[in-house]
C-alpha cells in the first residue's frame, strides 16, 4: 500500500466499505468463535475427573464450554478487526509500518474499524462508553423501580441482584476507562505537544476489548444473571449459574483493557513529552492522567489474577476460595479490594485533574498551588493501595490491624484535601466565568465534599459497625463516583466536546441540563444517607415498611435525573443534527496548546511540533508583588 | 473590588457560620443520630458519631461558606472580554497552615477512633482473638449465631449446645457473639445493639455487646449473599434477666431432642464442600 493508492480506496462506495476488516466482521467471527468454544468445552464432558461440574447440571451450566466460548469469541471479534493482521505480516517478514493510521482519511467507517488515529480512538470510547453509561443508568432506573415497594413488585429476587450487579459492575468496569479512554487519548497527545500516543495499536485494542467487556457482561442474562454484585464475593459467586462466568469474563477483559490503557498513558506522558514541556510544566490534567495510569497498571493485574482463581475454582475444581476444601472467603476479599480500592481512586482521580484543568481556564488565573495538586494527586493513588481493609473493618480478619487502616484510611483525605485548596485558591480573586463547563465544576466540588465528609464516618471503624453494608456507604460512594466523576465528564465533554466534535452545544439546554442534574442528584442520594443510618441494608429486595416514604421519594428523583440525562439527549441531537453550529476554535479563551489548533483538529495535529517555553497556566496579570500573596488582603 | 477585604470578611464568614452548623448539629442532630442507646456500645457509637459530626460539620461548613463566598464575590460580569485575574500561583503560609491544620484533624480523627474502637470493640466483629474486649469479657454470656442462607440460628454453649431459632438476649449483661456462617460470608447485624459482625464460613468471629433495658432490636444480613438475601431479617429481644433465664430453660428442653442429633459444639463448622444449587 503506498500512498499512492489511498484516494482511489476512499471512493469506494459505501457497501463495499463494510467489507473487510471491520466492527462488522469482528461480530460475525465473535459469533463463529463463540459456537466453536462452546462445543469445544462440551467435550470435556468426557473427562472423569471434570464430570461432576459438566454433567448433570444443564445445558449453559457447563463452565468450561462458557468460559471457552467467551474466550474464542473474543479473540474472532479481535480478528476480524485486524488486530492481528500486523503480527502475521512482521512473521511473513514485512517492514515495520503504521498503516492503521493511513486509513485515517477514509471517512466515518474508520469509527468502525482498528484505527490508531488518537482523535478517532477517544471519539469511539466516548461514544462507546456513553452508551455503556446510559445502559448502566437504565438497570438504575429498574432497581429504583422495584425499591418503590417494600415487598417484590416488578422483579424478582435473582432478576433484581442481577440488576444490582449489572448495574455496578457496568458502572465500574465500564466508566473507570470514563476520562482516559476519551479525554486522555484525545487531549493528552495535544497538551504535551505530541502526534500520537506512545502505542496506538493498543490504544485501539484497550477501546475495541472494552466493548467486547461491555457484550460480555450482558450476556449474563442468558445464563441466569449472577447474584453477587459488582464485588463478587466468593464463595457466593462459585454457587452461581454460569451467569457469574460472564462476569468473571468481563472484568478479565476490563482489567486487561485497564492495565494497558494506563501503561500506554504513562509512557506516552513519559516520553512522548515535545521539547520543553518539562515534567514541572506538564498541564494538570495530564499528571492526573499519569498518576490515574500508574494505578491502572498496578491494581488491575490483581484482579485479574483473582478471577483467573475464580474461573480456575469453578472449572477445573480448584479450590481457592471454598473453605470447605482449604481455600478461604477471605482470599477474595482481600484480592478483590487490593484492586478495588485503588479502583475507586482510579474512577476519582481523573475528575481532579479536570476540575483543576477548567479552574484557570474559567478563574482566568494561573493555577494556585501546582506543586501542591501534583503531590495531591501523587499522594491519592500512592495512598489508595493502603487502604483495602477499611472495606473489612468488622469481617474479623486481622483485627489489630484496625488502626493501622484507620489512620491510613484518613490519611487519604490529605491529598484530596490539596485538590480542594487548590481550586478553592484558585477562584480567590479570579474573574469567575460561569459557563455550563465551570458550573459542573463547582457542583463536582460541592459533591465530592459531601462523599468526603460522609467517607470520615466509614473510615472511622467504631462508626463502621453501623454505617458498613448500609444504604450509607452507597451513598457516600454515589457522592464520589457519580457526583464527582460524571459530574467532571460532563464538564470534560462540554469544555473539550465542541474541539473534539466540531459542533456548539446549545447553552439554554447545557445549562437546563446541569441545574436539573445537580438538583435532582442530591435530592436522590442525599436521603440514602438517612436510610443507611436509619438501618437499610444495601442490596435488598425488600425493606422495611416504614423506610417506604423516603424510597419513594428516592426513587421520584431518580427517574428526574434519567429526565435530565434525556436532556442532554435531545441537546446532542439538536446541536449535532438539527442545528448545527460550528464550534469556534477557542470558545473559551484557553491558553492550552489543544485550543491553539483549529477546528476540527487536523488528522496531524501539529504542522510542527511545538515547543513549550512557560508554565502551562500563563494567565492573569502581574500584580505589585506585596498584594500578590493571598492571605493577605485585597 | 480593591476597597473591600475580602479576606477578613470571608474569614469572618466562614467561622461565624461554622460555629453556628457545629452546634446545631451537635446539639439538634446529633442526639438522633444511630443506632440509639440499646447497648453500651451503641451508645458509644451514638458518642462517637457526634464527635464525628461536630467535626465535619465545621469543616464543610467553612468550605461551603468560602466557596460561596468566592463564587460571588469573584463573579465576572463581562465574561466576554475574557480580563484576568491577578497573576498568583501560591501562597506557601496559606498552604502551609492548610498542611498543618488538616493533618491535625486527620491525626485526630484518627487517635480518637483508635481510642474509642480499643476501649470496647465498639460491638464490631474482631476475628477470633479480640484484641479490644471489655471488662469482665471471660464472665460474658457466650452465642453463638450461625448464618446460612438464608436465615439465622443461635446456638449456646452454657445451656447444652441447643441451637434457637429466636435471639433473645438478658438485659444487663455482658454478650459475647461468636458469629460464623455454613455456607457464603453473610454479616450479622443487630441495628439497635450496635453490633455488626461478617459471618463467615469456618471462622469464628467474635463481637462484644453490653445490653441495657429491655427492647426489640432488628437484625438484618449486611452482606450480600444470595437471591434471598433481602429476606434475612427478624426481630431479637432484650429481655429481663429472669424472663431470659425461664425461656432459655424452656428452650433446652424443647429442642432437647434435635440438640443429641447436633454435630458438638465448635467455634465454627466447616461446611462440605459447596455444590452448587
Amino acid at each position: 500500500m503506498t500512498a499512492l493508492a489511498l484516494p482511489a480506496r476512499t471512493r469506494q462506495p459505501a457497501w463495499r466499505q463494510l467489507l473487510g476488516f471491520n466492527v462488522l466482521t469482528g461480530i460475525v467471527l465473535a459469533i463463529i468463535g463463540w459456537l466453536i468454544g462452546y462445543w469445544l468445552g462440551g467435550r470435556f464432558v468426557n473427562i472423569p475427573s471434570l464430570q461432576y461440574y459438566t454433567v448433570g447440571t444443564g445445558p449453559g451450566q457447563n463452565d468450561i464450554s462458557v468460559f471457552l466460548g467467551y474466550l474464542l469469541g473474543v479473540i474472532g471479534f479481535l480478528a476480524g478487526l485486524g488486530f492481528f493482521n500486523y503480527p502475521i505480516k512482521r512473521m511473513l517478514g514485512h517492514p515495520p509500518s503504521l498503516a492503521e493510521h493511513e486509513s485515517a482519511g477514509e471517512g466515518w467507517i474508520r469509527y468502525f474499524t482498528l484505527c490508531t488515529e488518537h482523535k478517532v480512538v477517544a471519539m469511539q470510547y466516548l461514544v462507546g462508553i456513553g452508551v455503556f453509561f446510559f445502559i448502566g443508568g437504565i438497570n438504575a432506573m429498574l432497581i429504583r423501580t422495584e425499591l418503590l415497594q417494600p415487598n417484590v413488585h416488578v422483579f424478582g429476587a435473582n432478576q433484581y441482584l442481577t440488576l444490582v450487579g449489572m448495574h455496578g459492575s457496568m458502572m465500574m468496569g465500564m466508566m473507570t476507562s470514563g476520562v482516559l479512554g476519551p479525554f486522555a487519548n484525545w487531549v493528552v497527545p495535544l497538551m504535551i505537544g505530541s502526534r500520537r500516543m506512545a502505542f496506538p495499536r493498543i490504544e485501539s485494542f484497550t477501546f475495541w476489548l472494552l466493548m467486547a467487556a461491555g457484550v460480555v457482561l450482558m450476556t449474563t442474562v442468558f445464563f441466569g444473571g449472577f447474584q453477587t454484585g459488582w464485588t463478587g464475593y466468593e464463595p457466593l459467586g462459585d454457587q452461581g449459574t454460569a451467569g457469574f462466568d460472564a462476569y468473571i469474563a468481563f472484568f478479565t477483559l476490563v482489567g486487561i483493557s485497564m492495565c494497558l490503557l494506563g501503561l500506554n498513558v504513562v509512557v506516552t506522558i513519559a516520553t512522548m513529552r515535545a521539547p520543553g514541556m518539562t515534567w514541572s510544566r506538564l498541564p494538570i490534567f495530564v499528571w492526573a492522567c499519569f498518576a490515574t495510569g500508574v494505578l491502572m497498571m498496578l491494581a488491575a493485574p490483581m484482579l485479574a489474577a483473582a478471577l483467573l482463581l475464580a474461573a480456575l475454582d469453578r472449572t477445573v475444581q480448584t479450590a481457592f476460595y471454598i473453605p470447605g476444601n482449604g481455600g478461604s472467603s477471605y482470599l477474595w476479599e482481600n484480592l478483590f479490594w487490593v484492586f478495588g480500592h485503588p479502583e475507586v481512586y482510579i474512577v476519582a482521580l481523573p475528575g481532579f485533574g479536570i476540575v483543576l484543568e477548567l479552574a484557570p481556564v474559567f478563574c482566568r488565573k494561573p493555577l494556585w498551588g501546582y506543586r501542591l495538586a501534583v503531590a495531591g494527586m501523587l499522594g491519592v493513588g500512592l495512598f489508595s493501595f493502603f487502604v483495602w481493609q477499611h472495606h473489612l473493618f468488622v469481617s474479623g480478619m486481622n483485627a489489630d490491624l484496625r488502626p493501622f487502616f484507620m489512620l491510613s484510611t484518613e490519611l487519604i483525605s490529605l491529598p484530596t484535601g490539596f485538590i480542594f485548596v487548590c481550586m478553592m485558591g484558585t477562584m480567590w480573586r479570579g474573574r469567575i466565568n460561569y459557563a455550563v463547563p465551570w458550573l459542573f465544576c463547582m457542583a463536582w466540588a460541592f459533591n465530592f465534599l459531601w462523599g468526603g465528609i460522609s467517607g470520615v464516618f466509614l473510615s472511622d471503624a467504631p462508626s463502621d459497625v453501623t454505617t458498613h453494608g448500609s444504604f450509607f456507604s452507597m451513598a457516600h460512594f454515589h457522592y464520589t463516583i457519580m457526583g464527582g466523576l460524571i459530574f467532571a465528564v460532563f464538564a470534560a465533554i462540554y469544555y473539550w466536546g465542541p474541539k473534539m466534535t466540531g459542533f456548539k452545544f446549545n447553552e439554554r439546554l447545557a445549562k437546563i441540563h446541569f441545574w436539573t442534574l445537580f438538583v435532582f442528584f442530591n435530592t436522590t442520594f442525599a436521603p440514602l444517607f438517612a436510610l443507611g443510618f436509619l438501618g437499610m441494608p444495601r442490596r435488598v429486595v425488600t425493606y422495611p415498611a416504614n423506610l417506604q416514604g423516603l424510597n419513594d421519594w428516592v426513587s421520584a428523583s431518580a427517574y428526574c435525573i434519567l429526565g435530565s440525562m434525556c436532556v442532554f439527549l435531545v441537546n446532542l441531537i439538536w446541536s449535532m443534527v438539527i442545528k448545527r453550529e460550528p464550534a469556534e476554535d477557542n470558545p473559551w479563551n484557553s491558553k492550552s496548546p489543544e485550543f491553539q489548533l483549529p477546528t476540527p483538529v487536523p488528522d496531524y495535529d501539529y504542522e510542527k511540533l511545538p515547543v513549550f517555553d512557560d508554565d502551562p497556566y500563563p494567565y492573569g496579570v502581574e500584580v505589585a508583588p506585596a498584594a500578590a500573596t493571598a492571605g493577605q488582603g485585597a | 473590588m480593591s476597597s473591600v477585604n475580602h479576606w477578613r470578611r470571608c474569614a469572618t464568614l466562614c467561622a461565624v457560620c461554622a460555629v453556628v452548623m457545629t452546634l446545631i448539629t451537635v446539639f439538634l442532630i446529633a442526639p438522633g443520630m444511630p443506632p440509639g442507646n440499646g447497648s453500651a456500645q451503641a451508645s458509644g457509637q451514638v458518642v462517637d458519631n457526634t464527635v464525628l459530626l461536630g467535626i465535619s460539620a465545621f469543616v464543610a461548613t467553612v468550605v461551603v461558606v468560602y466557596f460561596l463566598y468566592a463564587a460571588f464575590a469573584f463573579r465576572e460580569r463581562q465574561p466576554e472580554l475574557a480580563l484576568e485575574g491577578p497573576r498568583v500561583r501560591g501562597d506557601s503560609r496559606v498552604q502551609a497552615w492548610w498542611l498543618f491544620i488538616t493533618t491535625g484533624i486527620v491525626l485526630f480523627l484518627a487517635g480518637y477512633g483508635t481510642v474509642r474502637l480499643l476501649e470496647d470493640g465498639s460491638g464490631g466483629g474482631q476475628g477470633p482473638n479480640p484484641i479490644a474486649a471489655p471488662a469482665g469479657a471471660s464472665h460474658a454470656l457466650q452465642v453463638q449465631v450461625i448464618a446460612q442462607q438464608w436465615k439465622f440460628t443461635y446456638r449456646w454453649p452454657s445451656f447444652g449446645g441447643v441451637e434457637t431459632p429466636v435471639l433473645e438476649l438478658p438485659a444487663n449483661t455482658l454478650i459475647e457473639f461468636h458469629v460464623t456462617s455454613l455456607d457464603v460470608i453473610h454479616s450479622f447485624w443487630a441495628y439497635q445493639l450496635g453490633v455488626k459482625a461478617d459471618a463467615n464460613p469456618g471462622f469464628d468471629n467474635i463481637a462484644y455487646v453490653q445490653t441495657k433495658s429491655p427492647l426489640t432490636f432488628n437484625i438484618h444480613c449486611a452482606e450480600l449473599c444470595g437471591l434471598w438475601h433481602g429476606y434475612m431479617y427478624e426481630n431479637g429481644y432484650v429481655v429481663p434477666k429472669g424472663q431470659f433465664t425461664s425461656w432459655i430453660r424452656q428452650e433446652e428442653v424443647r429442642y432437647a431432642p434435635i440438640t443429641k442429633t447436633l454435630p458438638p459444639y465448635s467455634t465454627s463448622y466447616f461446611p462440605s464442600p459447596q455444590r452448587r444449587a
